[in-house]
């Protein structure tokens, strides 16, 4: 096949994927924008095919002429909102200071615990990405309940610490382990302690991985549905579970649905095209070298 | 993913004495402590089941008990241990807080298995002893969302097969690299209710939909996506490799981007070679990175939920059902939480005799991982 013509397939099958990956993303927002005809029309470009509404953003209350009003939707919105910001940061945090912790430990040091070697140890803490959610699930669902932890925020970040866990120690253990031992064995010498050199010298260095897990765990845990929909009821909803309470009740308005998918993804796009060189660090360390 | 790390630990303990004194006080606040948290279990538990009229309200101050005992055990460590003790406080954190949230209502969860518990009726836990697992092997639902599972796991190899395509495209000699990766990468990023919801509700809508639009067009009169049976599976498995075909993507491409540069020159797709060198060089030197790829994607494949649960709810009939959707809707249907842990154990088994099977089987072409 002559050179051009391999270019141009080449272009051709990338900018279809383009089409696939992007399209929904696209319909998702700009649905936002449209009234009950665009939508049975099937209408897609905006501007051209349909004139752009506020109606969407409005049922929400953050359209501009609702934006300074009292609303009860936009309330109930941005309460979702910030507890999805509240549970997936507070969760990343916790899971990075246990997990750059442990990782550093298995990394540095041999332990023997009875027949506990550090093998068995790291291979403990990734058989937890084996075990499905459901299977905490129920018990969680009754430990929660004798434990005054239902629907708390505190309930919640336990669980989704727990299911990032394993990932950030993975992420961890692997950038430590490109950091040579020399580092501290000079800050060592230099009368510095174990604790002082991780914290002064080793953490600083290791920071680009610390970043990696933290935006994955943030990511994986602002989707997280499956616990928050059984744990969670009125007080520490999160946006996920709110948007899909809100699938089956609302029938066709889709501009509201379409809103709030909106703004469940927004975040992680704004994310995604400014930060995907850590996504990628994150998802490709440890097992690709 | 088992084999030695590569970054042998070798900064010993430095051998350092811990004067008698300070060993004896360790010692004593690990037992102190230990004392006090089993003290507070076994008042709490015999209030619980009546045997004295005090107590507290929940079990709550058991919890924090808990906590303040793995930090009275970590310090202890370390005044007992001297330098060995600073170094497991580095681990200990983790297991303590995964054995507490792991280990713990894994066990208590068999607890659960064998009892008809309504949570919301005032009875509480019963046990009756085998029931729910007799139940459980007459239900044709379960058998159903097994061999669901078999075939959405099955579906991992197709996704891997266009996301290798995909790797391969991107690691081509191409203009505006970074903005098709970041374009590629975005779907996995996206919470799958919105998903469920982008898609599964609206772009495949029976009347307006853009998507049944276009097949309309296209001229499939009734393109009954979501409603029969196995139109359905497979629309839930092409949502599922929309969301997941970036992740096994960038695995794989940054596999490509990993392999010595003469090997890549060859394995550029515009390069000079054609079909014959892709299997004949890229393909059996990218083998490592494959497998772990589409072992970790198996992984999670198996939790699959959240799509499912959001788009049919398992519809029409359980044809879309995985064994994670079954469990949710059993809960949700009949607050009962005996017959759902029972099968979430039993899935357990299954996933663990499975993934130690794959992983037998595997582990030699693996990358070596951890």
């Amino acid at each position: 096949m002559p050179h051009a013509a391999k270019r141009t397939l080449v272009y051709a099958a990338l900018i279809v994927w383009t089409v696939v990956a992007l399209f929904p993303i696209f319909w998702t927002f700009s649905t936002t924008f449209k009234v009950a005809k665009d939508v049975q029309m099937g209408n897609i470009i905006p501007w051209v095919d349909f004139t752009p509404s506020w109606l969407g953003l409005r049922a929400i209350g953050l359209s501009p002429d609702t934006i300074f009003t009292e609303s009860t939707p936009r309330a109930e919105f941005l309460k979702r909102f910030f507890n999805s910001i509240q549970a997936s940061v507070g969760a990343a945090l916790l899971a990075l200071i246990l997990g750059s912790m442990a990782a550093y430990g298995l990394s540095r040091f041999s332990y023997h615990w009875k027949i506990w070697k550090n093998r068995d140890i790291s291979f403990f803490f990734l058989s937890q990405l084996i075990l499905p959610p459901v299977v905490l699930a129920m018990p969680f669902l009754v430990l929660y309940k004798e434990l005054a932890l239902l629907d708390s925020m505190v309930g919640l970040i336990l669980i989704y610490t727990l299911s990032v866990l394993p990932i950030v120690i993975w992420i961890m253990k692997d950038q430590f382990d490109t950091i040579p031992q020399e580092l501290e064995q000079a800050a060592l010498v230099d009368g510095c302690s174990t604790w002082g050199a991780f914290f002064r010298i080793i953490l600083p260095i290791a920071l680009p991985g610390m970043v990696a897990a933290f935006i994955l765990s943030v990511i994986l845990c602002w989707n997280e549905y499956f616990f928050a929909a059984l744990l969670t009821s009125s007080y520490a909803k999160t946006l996920p579970v709110m948007v899909a309470s809100q699938t089956g009740s609302q029938g066709i308005s889709w501009w509201s649905m379409a809103a709030l998918s909106s703004a469940a993804i927004l975040p992680l796009i704004i994310i995604g095209i400014f930060l995907e060189r850590y996504i990628v660090k994150g998802l490709t360390s440890g097992s690709v070298k | 993913m088992t084999s030695a790390s590569p970054a042998a630990p070798s900064l010993e303990a430095a051998a350092t004495h811990v004067a008698p004194e300070r060993r004896r006080r360790g010692v004593l606040l690990i037992r102190g402590a230990t004392l006090v948290l089993g003290l507070i279990v076994l008042v709490q538990l015999l209030s619980a089941m009546g045997y004295i009229g005090f107590g507290f309200a929940n079990w709550q101050p058991v919890l924090i008990a808990y906590v303040l005992w793995s930090a009275a055990l970590c310090w202890g460590l370390v005044l007992r241990d001297g330098e060995a003790g600073w170094q497991a406080v580095f681990v200990l954190p983790a297991v303590l807080f995964t054995v507490a949230l792991v280990i713990f209502p894994t066990f208590f969860g068999l607890y659960i298995a064998f009892s008809d518990w309504n949570l919301q009726s005032a009875d509480g836990q019963k046990f009756n002893g085998l029931d729910n697992f007799w139940q459980l092997i007459a239900d044709p639902y379960f058998w159903n969302a097994l061999g669901n599972m078999v075939f959405y796991v099955g579906t991992v190899i197709v996704q891997y097969a266009i996301a290798f395509g995909l790797a391969m495209l991107l690691n081509a000699d191409i203009k505006a690299q970074k903005f098709f990766r970041v374009a590629f990468l975005l779907p996995f990023m996206l919470s799958p209710v919105a998903v469920s919801w982008m898609i599964g509700k609206s772009m495949l809508e029976y009347r307006f939909g853009p998507l049944t639009h276009l097949l309309r067009n296209l001229g499939w009169e009734q393109p009954t996506l979501l409603t029969t049976p196995w139109l359905a599976k497979t629309t839930i498995a092409l949502m599922d490799a929309w969301v997941w075909i970036p992740f096994m993507m960038i695995m794989i491409l940054a596999g490509l981007q990993a392999l010595p540069k003469d090997v890549q020159e060859a394995a550029k797709v515009d390069g000079a070679t054609g079909w014959q060198g892709f299997w004949q060089i890229t393909f059996p030197l990218m083998l490592p990175v494959s497998v772990t790829t589409v072992v970790l994607r198996i992984i999670f494949q198996l939790k699959l939920a959240d799509i499912v649960i959001n788009t049919t709810a398992g519809g029409p009939g359980g044809a879309t059902d995985t064994i994670s959707s079954y469990i949710f809707r059993v809960y949700k249907d009949r607050s009962n939480v005996g017959y759902g842990t029972m099968i979430a154990e039993v899935y357990l088994i299954i996933i663990i005799v499975f993934v130690a099977l794959l992983l037998k089987f595997t582990s030699r072409y693996m990358q070596k991982a951890v």
